[in-house]
């Protein structure tokens, strides 16, 4: 008897009080967001697709040694090096396998010369597999850098590890 | 005709919604009686214990994310403890503090996830969705720190991936107010809930002595009652600072386990508060050269950083001979890490002890004599993770 007591009271006062959670519900903003067409922001430190820095004369930071890929968990770039007519080293293939990618950001903290980062972008789904094989051009950042969107995220490596700006 | 066969053999799964992943059950069936339920397991199966083996120590820490990746801050820090253990590295007071914080950040988080969908297994489907409006403010928290959302391998070995982010202590205690409220709302809609209490009470029982005979931790155990649970036992990262209470359950049914784990999210969150109130200043990695990475300034404008980041990221660093086990307490139980080092760069072998792993075994137990549609409440109670029962 007492049970069903019990069970009666939280049927006629206990649960109402369950709807009444849901019922308010009904005259909230929804906290969705209509996602083409709406985007949501994402957090600084965003690990997303991958670019390559220049310098602010145009050529290009990476000097293709190698840290990257020993960082890399997912044994996802590949590189082979060259030297420019003055003599410098640089990439001349650079390939980053998308499918491999496991965006942990190990090779944006391996490289001591901030050049590869991980932007914050996230939309790069395809149906043809060749297409997530990225090279050189699919990353670097455009020059001249004057305006052009990739403004926003220059030196990002530095941002995100609060590197204070000397010269270098 | 007389039929001869009485009862009959039913596969649920691994396709099955309320089996949280690829779970098999064959359940044997006399009518609608459960007689023998019998978890198969496999097809999740990733190999990272092996994988563990063959990569550097850093670099096998991306691969714990994906063990229990609704716990994927938990995870980070067993491995890293366990290596911080075998490598004898004290990390600063700080990183001691912010990891105690995160990791009762994703004890929420995990705690979360299990209420909703145990919840919607029973039938409450606005419940899910509450729940899963505020795990999304605690995976912001974690984006805003280590840059992802779900695997995010923030706490690394000797400390942390970054320094918290500048707005950190505002974001959490926003969240904690917030969930502290909401909490209530939980309550209103199951705990009275006859429909709830019907489905949930002195089903998928288990006692004291049964629960230890099947090594449970974590809720499974402390439902029946057993005081057990490894921050207290044996405290890990300055867990012995913090002022909190461990619930235990009477009966040890699946009512029980919900109480207890409404309870310890509470408990989370003043742990958290705690965490964030006596916040040191100081570093965020610990400075050991050759062993842990140093700070990403000093790799830019200082040479013996630059040298051992090379040194570290080619060539990783060599562990000791011997073997260590640490153990903490993750949101599903006691999850332990079993490392032996060989002298060299890799790991000789890892051995993880994962709670849902064997948390599942238990499911025989609590099913059997049972009808069939209390084997999803079992299921659903026992909070498995099938990422972790596989590895």
């Amino acid at each position: 008897m007492k049970d069903i007591m019990k069970s009666l009271g939280n049927v006629l006062i206990k649960m109402p009080q369950g709807f009444f959670v849901t019922l308010k519900h009904l005259f909230r903003k929804p906290v969705t967001l209509d996602y083409p067409r709406q985007k949501k922001p994402m957090a600084p430190r965003y690990r997303g697709r991958h670019y390559l820095e220049r310098y602010d004369d145009g050529t290009e930071r990476c000097v293709c040694c190698g840290l990257c890929a020993a960082a890399c968990p997912a044994d996802a770039i590949y590189m082979e090096p060259e030297e420019t007519e003055k003599g410098e080293r640089k990439a001349r293939v650079y390939e980053i396998n998308l499918l491999r990618c496991i965006f942990c950001g190990f090779c944006e903290e391996a490289c001591p010369e901030e050049a590869i980062f991980l932007g914050q972008d996230y939309e790069f789904s395809s149906d043809n597999r060749d297409s997530f094989i990225w090279t050189k051009p699919d990353m670097l950042v455009p020059h001249p850098r004057k305006d052009n969107p990739f403004k926003r995220i220059y030196r990002r490596v530095r941002k995100v590890y609060g590197v204070p700006d000397k010269t270098r | 005709m007389a039929r001869e066969e009485k009862t009959i053999t039913m596969n649920m799964g691994p396709q099955h919604p309320s089996t949280h992943g690829v779970l098999r059950v064959v359940v044997e069936l006399d009518g609608e009686t459960v007689v023998r339920a019998e978890p198969v397991i496999g097809y999740l199966h990733t190999g990272i214990e092996k994988t563990m083996e063959s990569k550097l120590y850093y670099k096998a820490l991306p691969c714990t994310d994906r063990m229990d990746y609704l716990a994927p801050m938990s995870n980070n820090l067993g491995y890293c403890l366990a290596v911080e253990k075998l490598m004898d590295i004290e990390v600063p007071e700080k990183v001691k503090w912010a990891r105690v914080c995160l990791a009762e950040l994703t004890r929420l988080n995990s705690h979360l996830v299990w209420l909703g969908t145990h919840a919607i297994d029973l039938g409450a489907m606005s419940m899910l969705l509450y729940a899963f409006r505020e795990r999304e403010l605690i995976i912001d928290i974690y984006e805003a720190c280590g840059g992802q959302r779900m695997m995010t391998s923030y706490i690394r070995i000797g400390g942390l991936a970054h320094d918290l982010p500048a707005d950190f202590d505002k974001k959490v205690r926003n969240l904690i107010k917030l969930i502290r409220e909401k909490i209530n709302d939980y309550e209103a809609l199951l705990t009275n809930n006859e429909i709830f209490i019907n489905r949930t009470r002195n089903v998928a029982v288990i006692s004291a002595e049964d629960a230890i005979a099947h090594s449970l931790t974590g809720p499974m155990l402390r439902g029946s009652g057993v005081n057990y649970d490894v921050r207290k036992a044996q405290p890990y990262s300055g867990y012995e600072n913090f002022d909190f209470t461990v619930p235990l359950g009477k009966k040890g049914d699946a009512y029980d386990r919900y109480l207890i784990r409404l309870e310890e999210m509470r408990q989370s969150l003043n742990i958290a508060e705690q965490a964030l109130d006596g916040m040191p200043e100081g570093p965020y990695r610990a400075h050991v050269p050759g062993v842990v990475l140093p700070p990403k300034e000093d790799v830019l404008y200082k040479m013996e950083s630059m040298i051992f980041h090379f040194k570290i990221i080619t060539e990783g660093f060599k562990a000791p001979k011997g073997s260590i086990y640490q153990a903490i307490e993750s949101p599903k139980g006691e999850l332990g890490f079993y490392m032996t080092g060989d002298g060299t760069n890799r790991p000789r072998r890892v051995r993880v002890r994962p709670p849902s792993y064997i948390n599942l075994a238990a499911l025989p137990k609590l099913s059997e004599g049972r009808m069939f549609s209390d084997v999803v409440c079992a299921i659903g109670s026992t909070d498995i993770v099938l990422g972790e029962v596989d590895r």
